[in-house]
């Protein structure tokens, strides 16, 4: 199976609250809360990270299956690239600052 | 226009300068806004707009609002008004009939607009100040904003039991007063305070308060801030405006049943 890279749309705001990630698409206003797992894939989202490298840090931190990973980890990028707030491709892209980061 | 073709109406401490020739608008205006009307000369801190008055609506009556940028400026529409507004040169255009609606609208967009660019915001909440500090009651139509309102005690200064005015200065927060009512119908009192803590309303069968964690309060604050336009920079300038005042505004569920004992709760 051919590598992936995920990168973090620059149509977004983005910040680390009371634990939690909040991202705000700035398309449509849609509002989405991470939990721990995916914030872990929200954080690593940086154009350049193949996705093995992703799911190998969830297993990681949170001794989870890599299979059961790495099906969770394709199908949350599925998810928020429906929403035009992560890209996803099958080479290494850059990203833009996005309009709010995580402080 | 000479000055005694313009009205000034300052809510937050932003005065608005409207230049109009008629007569009987500026004093429809007077009546609407009386207590925030302000000076009318022309300073560093106001904004200014000729309002051209139309015999029909420049649209079709059910256009629903819309915000756009256009260069350096803002378009603001809906079927009763066409406006444009420059932030930098504070100067702007305002095209509608003779009707208060449509005014109080467009002032509620700019207000929402110049709110946006210091880290403010307008905030469907009904607002009041005790004991120096100002309380905001927030929630949907139907969550108690004006029933807190009324249920309000003599010592309570009431800015608003609809639309709060929320004000970034320094490291704390404002709440102004406005004349944006609710069922009240009733203006709030020019004047403000800094903000003590954040209450969301919810009618229950007890009175109670339970604080609520920051990405919860993030959630519901953002369903509660007025905002217009689906313009990526502003949506990320109210996101940062809303994390940045729970990370320092206490927030909280208010349960309450209506009647006065609630205020006990409230200082």
């Amino acid at each position: 199976m051919s590598e992936k890279y995920l990168a973090r749309s620059s149509a977004i705001a983005s910040r680390l609250l009371g634990g939690e990630m909040m991202v705000m698409s700035a398309l449509d206003s849609t509002f989405f809360t991470l939990n721990e797992v995916a914030t872990v894939i929200w954080q690593a989202a940086d154009g350049h990270t193949p996705m093995s490298a992703i799911v190998s840090r969830i297993c990681t931190e949170f001794e989870i299956d890599p299979g059961v990973a790495e099906v969770d980890a394709e199908h949350f990028a599925e998810e928020l690239s429906r929403h035009g707030i992560l890209l996803v491709s099958d080479s290494p892209q850059e990203i833009s600052s996005s309009p709010t980061e995580a402080a | 226009m000479s000055e005694s073709q313009t009205i000034a109406i300052e809510i937050g401490g932003h005065p608005i300068l409207l230049r109009t020739e008629d007569d009987a608008f500026r004093k429809l205006v007077a009546e609407r806004y009386a207590g925030f009307v302000g000076s009318s000369s022309l300073s560093s801190s106001s904004f200014e707009f000729e309002v051209d008055l139309l015999t029909t609506p420049p649209e079709p009556a059910d256009e629903d609002v819309r915000v756009e940028r256009s260069g350096a400026s803002w378009r603001l529409r809906r079927g009763d008004f066409e406006a444009e507004w420059n932030p930098a040169l504070r100067r702007g255009r305002i095209r509608q009939t003779a009707n208060p609606y449509s005014i109080d609208s467009v002032l509620r967009i700019v207000h929402s607009l110049i709110l946006a660019r210091e880290g403010g915001f307008l905030l469907h909440a009904a607002s009041a100040i005790r004991g120096g500090r100002a309380f905001l009651f927030s929630g949907v139509s139907g969550a108690g904003k004006t029933t807190i309102s009324r249920l309000a005690p003599p010592d309570a200064t009431l800015l608003t039991d609809e639309i709060s005015y929320v004000r970034r200065l320094g490291e704390g927060y404002h709440a102004c007063g406005t004349p944006f009512s609710g069922e009240l119908q009733k203006s709030g009192e020019n004047c403000s305070a800094p903000i003590r803590a954040l209450f969301f309303l919810k009618h229950g069968a007890e009175n109670k308060i339970e604080a609520v964690p920051q990405a919860d309060a993030l959630r519901s604050l953002m369903r509660n801030i007025l905002f217009f336009a689906e313009d990526q920079e502003l949506v990320g300038r109210i996101f940062q405006a809303a994390c940045e005042f729970v990370e320092r505004v206490p927030a909280q569920r208010l349960t309450f049943l209506p009647d006065t004992r609630i205020w006990s709760m409230i200082q």
